[in-house]
Parts: C-alpha cells; sequence; structure tokens
C-alpha cells in the first residue's frame, strides 16, 4: 500500500466554499434570482394548472365566471372521456338506482347515473392513446437507430458525395409537412398504408429521420476520434468499438435525439388527421373531436390533455440527467 | 522487482521496418518515402518539428492510417493487410485517451478483455496488480479517469499500454501536455521501464531533450522525410544537415557564413578567421560551432563584446558580438564576466562543422 505522502488523499476535492457565496450581498442577489425564477415558472404553469383543474371540474364549474379557484373536485370529466353513454329510459334508471343501493354499480357508473345516463361502453380515448404510444414509441426507435447508425457513418467515414447526401437529407426539412399530405394520402391510400399502424410508424420515422441524423451526427462529432483509436490497437472490430467506447460516451446525444424525436411523433396532429381514421388514429385528433356532441365537454378535453401529456412528461423527466450536456467528457486533454 | 515484472516480460521478439512509404492526404505529402528499422528491444524516437510527419508514420505502423506507396513489416512479415487489432501494437497517446467511462482499473483491464487476447479475469488482476505497482498508480485503481491529474492520467495509459506485452510500443509525445517538473521525472521512469522490461519502443517527439536523453538511436523527420538517422552522439557531434545541426542542442548551434581564401575561412562581417581544415571543402560554405566549443580565456585568439548575459545556474549563455556576428556561448557556472565587457576566447576547431551552400555537411 502507498503511503499517504506518495498517493495523496483518496477523494479528490471537488468542491470549495468561495467568499463569494458567504457574503450577504452575493446571497442577497442569489435569493431574489431564485426567487424570479420560481415566478417565472409559475406562470408559465399556470396553463397545466388550468387544464388540470378543468378535468376535475363539473360542466358548470367550467363556464363559471369569474372562474373558480375553489371547487368541489368531480371525476365527471373522466367518465365522459372514457366511457360512451346513452340516455337510460325512467324505468331502466330506476333499476340501476337500485343495483346502486346494492353496491353493485362501480364510481363511474353511479357518476353516469346520476345526470340520468348509463355507461355502454368505453371510448375510442383509450384506444388512441395505446395508438399514440404504439406508433410514437415505434417510429421514436426506428428513427434514433437510424440515426444513430447514420449519424455515426457520417461523422467518422470519407463517404463518397457525403455532404450532398447530408444536405439531401436537410432538405425533408425544407417544406412545411401539410405541402405532402394530399399526394401521401393518395399514396398511402394505393398501398393500403392509410389507416394503418405501419404507414404511421414509417411516415413519422422517415420525417424525423433527418432531425435525428444530423443531431447524432454532431453528437458524434463531438468525441474525440482516439478513443475509437485506442480501442482499434487495443484489439477490437470497429463494431465493437462501437458498442464498447462510443455508445456509452453518446447516451446524452441519444437521449435528447429521443425526447425529440417522441415530443414531434406523439405532438402531431396534420398528418394523424388525413391518415388515418379509426383503427389507427392517434389522440391528437381524437382530443377536439370530443367537442362535437351535445356542447363542448371542456372537463373531457381537458382530461384527455392531461393524460395525452403524462407520457411525454414522464419519459422526459427519466432523461433529465442526460439532457444536461457534458457529463463524460473530460479524460482527454485538450 | 523480480515477482512484479515477472508477468510482463516479454516473449516475441519484435523488429519493425518501414521501406518506402509515402502517405499523402490530398493534396499534402505527409511522409515522402520514409524507410527505417527498429530493432529489437530499441528505444528509437523520430525527432522533428510540428507538421514533419512523425504522427503519421507511427499511425501508418498502427494501421490506422494506410500508407499510399511502401511495407510495414513487423519481424519482416508485412503487415500491411492487417486491421489494428492484429498488428498487436500498443499507442500511447498525446491526449491520454482514456475511456471516460471507466474506471482506471477497467481502462487497464480493457485491452486484455479485447477478443483478439481474451485473458482470463484472475490473471487480468494479476497483471494489473503489477502493472499499478510499477506505474505507482495502485491507489488509483477505483477512480474514474476523468478525476485524475495530467501526470496520473498519462501513467494509466502508459499503463495500459505496458500491461498487454505487444510487439511494439508507439507512443506519440506522451510527456508534452506535462509540466517540467513531471515530464523529466517521467522520461527517467520510462528509460527504466523500458531497459527493465527490454521492449521495443518507437517514441515520437518535437522535444530534442527527450530524443537524446533516451534513445538509443534517432531518426530526425523534417516535412516528411528523414533527414538524418543514428545514435543521439551521431545526431549531435555530426548532424548530416544544418537543419539537425540546429534542432538538437540548446543554446542553438552558431551558423555563420563563411568563405574558404589561403588555407584560411573567414567568417563573414567578423573579425573572426580560423585555419582551413585538412580535407576540401568549397569556396562559400556555412560555419557551425556549438556554443560550448567557444571557450572564454585571458589569452583567446579571438576578441568580442559581451551583449548579454543569461545564467541558467549550471552554466551560463553569453551573447558575443564580433564584427556584426553574434555569437553564442556556453560557460561552465555562475560567471563574473558583465554585459558590456569585453571578452577574449578560443574556438575548439576539431569541433567544427562545415556545410556546403545546400546546407549539407562537409566533414566526416
Amino acid at each position: 500500500m502507498a503511503s499517504f505522502a506518495e498517493s495523496g488523499p483518496r477523494r479528490p476535492v471537488v468542491e470549495s466554499i468561495r467568499v463569494d457565496k458567504v457574503s450577504p450581498g452575493a446571497r442577497a442577489t442569489g435569493a431574489v434570482r431564485a426567487l424570479i425564477v420560481l415566478l417565472v415558472a409559475l406562470i408559465m404553469l399556470i396553463p397545466i394548472y388550468v387544464m388540470f383543474a378543468t378535468a376535475f371540474k363539473t360542466r358548470i364549474d367550467v363556464t363559471a365566471s369569474p372562474p373558480k379557484i375553489f371547487f368541489q373536485p368531480t371525476l365527471e370529466g373522466l367518465v365522459l372521456l372514457f366511457t360512451d353513454r346513452a340516455l337510460a329510459a325512467p324505468a331502466r334508471v330506476q333499476e340501476l338506482q337500485q343495483l346502486e343501493a346494492q353496491g353493485k354499480l362501480n364510481l363511474f357508473e353511479q357518476l353516469a347515473l346520476a345526470s340520468g345516463q348509463e355507461i355502454t361502453g368505453p371510448s375510442p380515448y383509450v384506444g388512441r392513446i395505446v395508438n399514440s404510444l404504439i406508433i410514437a414509441g415505434a417510429s421514436t426507435f426506428l428513427s434514433v437507430l437510424l440515426g444513430v447508425l447514420a449519424g455515426y457513418a457520417f461523422s467518422r467515414f470519407n463517404l463518397p458525395g457525403k455532404d450532398d447526401l447530408l444536405f439531401f437529407i436537410l432538405s425533408t426539412r425544407m417544406l412545411p409537412a401539410v405541402v405532402v399530405t394530399i399526394p401521401l394520402f393518395l399514396m398511402f391510400r394505393q398501398v393500403g398504408l392509410y389507416d394503418n399502424h405501419i404507414g404511421m410508424i414509417l411516415l413519422y420515422t422517415v420525417f424525423n429521420l433527418s432531425f435525428s441524423v444530423w443531431l447524432m451526427k454532431g453528437f458524434f462529432d463531438e468525441i474525440p476520434r482516439e478513443y475509437e483509436e485506442a480501442a482499434l490497437v487495443d484489439g477490437y472490430s470497429r463494431l465493437q468499438t462501437f458498442f464498447k467506447i462510443v455508445l456509452p460516451q453518446s447516451v446524452s446525444g441519444i437521449a435528447a435525439t429521443t425526447v425529440f424525436c417522441l415530443i414531434f411523433a406523439w405532438n402531431e396532429y396534420a398528418f394523424a388527421l388525413m391518415m388515418t381514421a379509426e383503427k389507427a388514429r392517434t389522440a391528437p385528433p381524437s382530443i377536439p373531436s370530443m367537442i362535437g356532441r351535445g356542447g363542448v365537454e371542456w372537463a373531457a378535453i381537458a382530461a384527455g390533455s392531461l393524460g395525452f401529456l403524462i407520457p411525454v412528461v414522464i419519459i422526459t423527466f427519466a432523461l433529465r440527467k442526460y439532457l444536461l450536456r457534458g457529463v463524460t467528457f473530460g479524460a482527454i486533454r485538450q | 522487482m523480480f515477482p512484479t515484472t515477472y508477468y510482463l516480460i516479454r516473449q516475441a521478439m519484435s523488429n519493425v521496418s518501414l521501406s518506402n512509404i509515402t502517405k499523402k492526404f490530398r493534396a499534402v505529402t505527409a511522409l515522402d518515402d520514409v524507410s527505417f528499422r527498429v530493432n529489437d528491444g530499441e528505444f528509437f524516437v523520430l525527432l522533428g518539428p510540428t507538421g514533419a510527419g512523425k504522427t503519421t508514420t507511427l499511425r501508418v505502423i498502427a494501421g490506422l492510417e494506410k500508407q499510399d506507396v511502401g511495407s510495414v513489416a513487423f519481424d519482416d512479415e508485412a503487415v500491411d493487410t492487417f486491421t489494428p487489432a492484429d498488428r498487436d501494437v500498443a499507442f500511447v497517446f498525446q491526449q491520454y485517451s482514456l475511456y471516460p467511462t471507466m474506471s482506471v482499473y477497467d481502462n487497464l483491464a480493457f485491452p486484455l478483455r479485447s477478443p483478439v487476447h481474451r485473458v482470463p479475469e484472475d490473471e487480468i488482476k494479476i497483471k494489473i496488480r503489477s502493472v499499478a505497482e510499477i506505474l505507482r498508480i495502485a491507489h488509483l485503481l477505483e477512480r474514474k479517469t476523468a478525476r485524475l491529474s495530467g501526470g496520473e492520467m498519462q501513467r494509466v495509459s502508459i499503463g495500459r499500454a505496458i500491461v498487454r506485452d505487444p510487439r511494439v510500443f508507439l507512443m506519440d509525445e506522451p510527456l508534452s501536455n506535462l509540466d517540467a517538473k513531471l515530464r523529466e521525472s517521467l522520461r527517467v521512469e520510462l528509460k527504466h521501464l523500458q531497459k527493465t522490461l527490454g521492449k521495443t519502443i518507437l517514441y515520437v517527439t518535437h522535444d530534442q531533450i527527450e530524443a537524446l536523453t533516451m534513445a538509443d538511436r534517432i531518426a530526425v523527420l523534417n516535412e516528411g522525410q528523414i533527414v538524418q538517422q543514428g545514435t543521439p552522439d551521431d545526431i549531435y557531434d555530426r548532424p548530416a544537415t544544418t537543419f539537425v545541426a540546429q534542432l538538437v542542442g540548446t543554446p542553438r548551434i552558431n551558423l555563420l557564413e563563411a568563405a574558404r581564401q589561403d588555407g584560411q575561412v573567414i567568417i563573414r562581417n567578423s573579425a573572426l578567421t580560423l585555419d582551413a581544415p585538412q580535407q576540401k571543402i568549397p569556396d562559400t560554405l556555412l560555419l557551425g560551432i556549438r556554443p560550448e566549443d567557444i571557450k572564454l580565456s585571458a589569452q583567446g585568439k579571438f576578441a568580442g563584446k559581451v551583449m548579454l548575459k543569461e545564467p541558467l545556474g549550471v552554466e551560463t549563455v553569453l551573447h558575443i558580438q564580433s564584427g556584426s556576428q553574434n555569437l553564442l556561448a556556453l560557460v561552465p557556472g555562475m560567471t563574473d564576466v558583465k554585459i558590456g565587457d569585453a571578452v577574449n576566447f578560443n574556438i575548439a576547431d576539431d569541433k567544427l562543422h562545415f556545410f556546403d551552400t545546400k546546407r549539407n555537411r562537409l566533414n566526416a
């Protein structure tokens, strides 16, 4: 064992208390700054709050003016969102009330009964959220996978016509997506991809690909080649080097690309509206369609939007550590 | 030393020879017909200024770069078609290139775990222990590499090379990013390591002191061409061109325009006249005088005036003016000569270097 004098302290000193962090003036500025940030964050969160509150308001509370801050929360909105209902005949209402007295009705059925309705089945919303998950998930996976491979190739190899290819890939982003919806619609119908999961996955993958290739190329460009060369000399093949050395270092890049691709595919509205009907319809075009029946169901729309928000928030939160760049960089002296 | 180094004693012979290597990057010729041979167990240094093609040479040998013309052979077997992995060389990079996502231990184990080597884990442990002891990094093994100092990083990267018993070590300016003190001590360590392990090392540097102190043999590279090969003595005492003469030695060699006249060599723009040597020399030539060959002496044949003085402790550099020529002279220790003093000096005429106008060496 080496002595202390030879080895120095085991733990490197990584933090220090600086004078400017102790002085009262500096502390006050710090507190004011934190306060401002907090205020801005609160202002930004107001729409989210309104959405959240609306989802749990009764139909009367939703339209109350001035808007109610304090209200009796209800799950009516969720019932509207998740179920299809029919007006029950008076005889049927009595029957249901008896069942309720016996405790044989679940919460949703009780709520529906309160407004004289009977639940006839689940609403299409659930299926559409599932469609959204499948389509956004698969297309994100594909575009990130292809983006990683292509980005690495563009970053490291001398491909013939590399710059032209990169420009060509980028050019798919140079016109508004809506412009191509009609030709795409015709083509999709012709080859049987209309209202089809695979069709939507393909569409979103292609649309995200230019973005993910460019983004990943940028991340790979920042990883010094020496690491790979060291690994090549150490006895690894190009592919092994890629998996063992390059991928672990590009985690933050992959995470960032994933989040961006996912958000696009998850939020996309125009294509989804045009290219899907029942089978493969995703959540975004289906939420506003709830406006139609018997007045605007704001609670249902708010609840639908809230449910739609949750997966993206979870993913972004899970990956936020990687979104902060520069975690792994540092062992090469520049 | 025996128990620790035992695991690292090399088994295979390994010499490296390059024949007629030419490498171009688009319009730029990085290497132009480079040939040399590194013998088994030799410490061979490639010396040259920035952009001379030193790193490219190493990369060609490692297989990271493919030469346009010529052939690389290990133990007289051409390896031009081999991948870097198959060549079995170890590369120490200037930038260290430690894998940032791994601990020091994993960095050292990485080459041993490769599909080419596949050393069992318990053997890896023993090897890493012994390497860590030699390089005094045993206490760092669990650390992430980003938490190391420059000297520690470089020791780990040297460790990653020696843990493996490769055929040859390729080192690309491994000490150039370190501070002067550390560089000096690692220089000694490296030389010691090479002598105890008996490995073949091809070492690239632009630092002539590193070259002179460590090398068994030196090849001087300039603009992609080998200018001279030889032992440190050859390079210093018999530089083949003025380029080599000026590259090695601090302070720099005095290079003076001179003319031959009536058995005398007259240095331009000065009062200095030397006896012409026995051998045949042309009428106009360049004369090289190493600063240490100018010796102050009260009865000296030549006179000059001290313009500047740089005391370095162990020696002192004097700038002596004679006519409009400025000569650098090196005197041992501190001296009480002051700026502005008139001094007399002698020139060791058996140590003169003569170059023709094409800057090539004339005397043997």
